[in-house]
């Protein structure tokens, strides 16, 4: 067998297997609306944490942050940073949400603000808005698999088949069994992950350096400056890393699809119980960045930094571990794209299509256009994927600079009674449009900030200002 | 809705700080401790301490919420 074959059937085996569980997961349940998007409300605090740790840990983790230490160096730390003040952030607002999911039947991130600011035309902004911005953060996995496959395989697969049959599953697995489906295909996504970023991150330093000490005691002489701020860049200094850091922690769990999983959890407590622990597993991405600094050393020059790892593994390890690790990345792209999938999904059709076009629809109805969107997004995404290159991290940015626009009208809306729906809808559309406006004319970062930051603050004080303008009228949250 | 108490959130800020906010007091390459750069240690340590910290938060937070959702209780019991 050459090594081309090997690689690629481990590859294979690795990803049929976890989609087969994914197809079974949801087959025990009849796949209502309910079941489909929140599983029935009844994940454990185990499934809730693979989840969790599933949808956080993409193949952004993998590829992304060992691109950042190989290709920027210091500022990639951020990524360490926000992981886990983000769940500090969740630990306060995400239990609340799922209160009030339970309480009044929420299934998605609209269905929260209609029932908070009673408006269908805010619920539907809010849903396309979070439609617009999942497409990159789905682009960014589908270019990141593409990349494992290609390189695991050693280019016996190319790029674009090997989207395309990962697509195909993805879509047929959530498409089957829901949200099921994305949580039982964790597991073995978790686990091979863990083991692939530890082994990578231990033995690559070993073998060239003979260990992590002496690798970054080679780098700390060679290139002192690429450890530390702003790196290998001009303008990630630290008051752009305070903003990034700040940005991405508010906006975690911002993420459509993560405001959604928060649903289907047991209880709140738990989610309290999961915040407490998830930091924990950003440890594993030290292992990623020890490969990326590695890879700054031992394969100097690449043009693509998100390359970085896969070229410095498969120079390293045996080819049966160039599949394993492939497979693991693969998993790693597959379920965030599923969950991403799923949720745009039903956001398009339940908050979109059913309260601005057709009400007069039945929840089998929504959830038949929400099964047939998986399709047509998946095409779409695979679409972008194929057909436009940017890094990972810089689309991940744009993701996470447009989604923490919802961070106002979530918080205010839990905690500050006097908040007005036209408040939260003149900010969040400031907060869009700034967006938007730094980043497609190339401003970001601004002034040493992050554009999504400062689009955040604007979209906050437009917020309040348009809210304590409007005439007071008593509003409770626990009422209807 | 119930806003957690003071205490609560001084608690969660102190991750804040060190990871975020303090980053220019921290971001350099020495001291290296068990060989690794001092800011990567720095951040590293705090991902535990953080957890740490939100242990206690949740302690706090939990034995106020049974507080006070035994408290509500009684006051519904009352009313009727």
């Amino acid at each position: 067998m050459t090594s081309s074959a090997i690689a690629l059937s481990v590859i294979s085996t690795i990803v049929l297997l976890a989609s087969t569980i994914g197809f079974y997961a949801g087959t025990r349940h009849k796949m209502s609306l309910e079941q489909w998007t929140v599983g029935g409300r009844g994940f454990g605090t185990l499934l809730m944490w693979l989840l969790m740790a599933g949808e956080v840990y993409t193949t952004f983790s993998f590829l992304g942050a060992s691109g950042w230490a190989y290709s920027r160096g210091g500022p990639a730390l951020y990524i360490l940073a926000y992981l886990s003040l983000g769940n500090v952030v969740a630990f306060f607002i995400v239990p609340t949400i799922w209160e009030l999911g339970r309480a009044h039947g929420l299934q998605t991130q609209p269905d929260f603000f209609l029932m908070r600011y009673r408006s269908k035309y805010l619920a539907a902004f809010v849903a396309a808005v979070g439609v617009a911005f999942m497409i990159p953060y789905l682009q960014i996995q589908l270019t990141g698999l593409g990349i494992i496959m290609q390189v695991a395989s050693f280019g016996g697969m190319g790029r674009t088949h090997a989207m395309i049959i990962a697509v195909a599953l993805v879509a047929g697995f959530v498409f089957v069994s829901g949200i099921r489906a994305v949580a039982w295909v964790s597991i073995p996504k978790d686990i091979l992950m863990v083991l692939a970023a530890v082994s990578i991150g231990i033995w690559v330093p070993h073998h060239y350096f003979g260990g992590i000490a002496p690798m970054f005691a080679v780098l700390a002489r060679v290139k002192p400056a690429h450890l530390v701020m702003p790196g290998a860049t001009e303008n990630l200094g630290h008051s752009w890393y305070i903003s990034a850091v700040l940005l991405s922690a508010l906006g975690g769990s911002m993420w459509p699809h993560n405001f959604g999983a928060v649903f289907t959890a047991k209880s709140a407590d738990t989610l309290r119980r999961n915040a407490v622990v998830l930091p924990l597993y950003t440890l594993t991405l030290a292992f990623i960045f020890f490969t990326g600094f590695a890879a700054f050393l031992v394969v100097p020059g690449l043009r693509d930094g998100d390359l970085s790892l896969l070229t410095v593994v498969s120079k390293t390890f045996p080819v049966w571990m160039l599949g394993l690790i492939g497979g693991a990345g693969a998993l790693t792209a597959m379920v965030p794209a599923a969950i991403m999938i799923l949720t745009a999904s039903t956001l398009f059709a339940k908050n979109l299509v059913r309260p601005i076009f057709a009400p007069e629809m039945s929840d089998d109805q929504v959830a038949r256009l929400a099964r047939i969107m998986v399709v047509v997004l998946s095409v779409i995404s695979l679409y972008f994927a194929v057909y436009s290159s940017s890094t990972l991290v810089s689309l991940l940015l744009v993701g996470y600079a447009g989604v923490t626009q919802f961070f106002p009208g979530v918080v205010l809306g839990l905690f500050w009674k006097r908040v007005t729906m036209g408040g939260i809808f003149a900010g969040m559309i400031v907060g869009v449009g700034c967006t938007a406006f730094l980043v497609l004319t190339k401003r970001d970062p601004f002034n040493g900030l992050n554009a999504g930051f400062i689009a955040l603050c604007t979209n906050f004080a437009v917020a309040v200002l348009v809210s304590a303008l409007a005439p007071a009228k008593p509003a409770n949250l626990r009422e209807t | 809705m119930k806003k957690p108490s003071f205490w609560v959130i001084c608690l969660a800020l102190i991750p804040f700080f060190a990871m975020c906010f303090s980053v220019s007091l921290w971001d350099r390459i020495y001291p290296m401790i068990l060989g690794v750069p001092f800011n990567i240690f720095w951040l590293l340590s705090w991902i535990v301490l953080t957890s740490l910290c939100m242990w206690r938060v949740y302690r706090l937070e939990t034995s106020r919420i049974s507080k006070n959702s035994a408290a509500t209780a009684r006051a519904r019991s009352n009313d009727l």
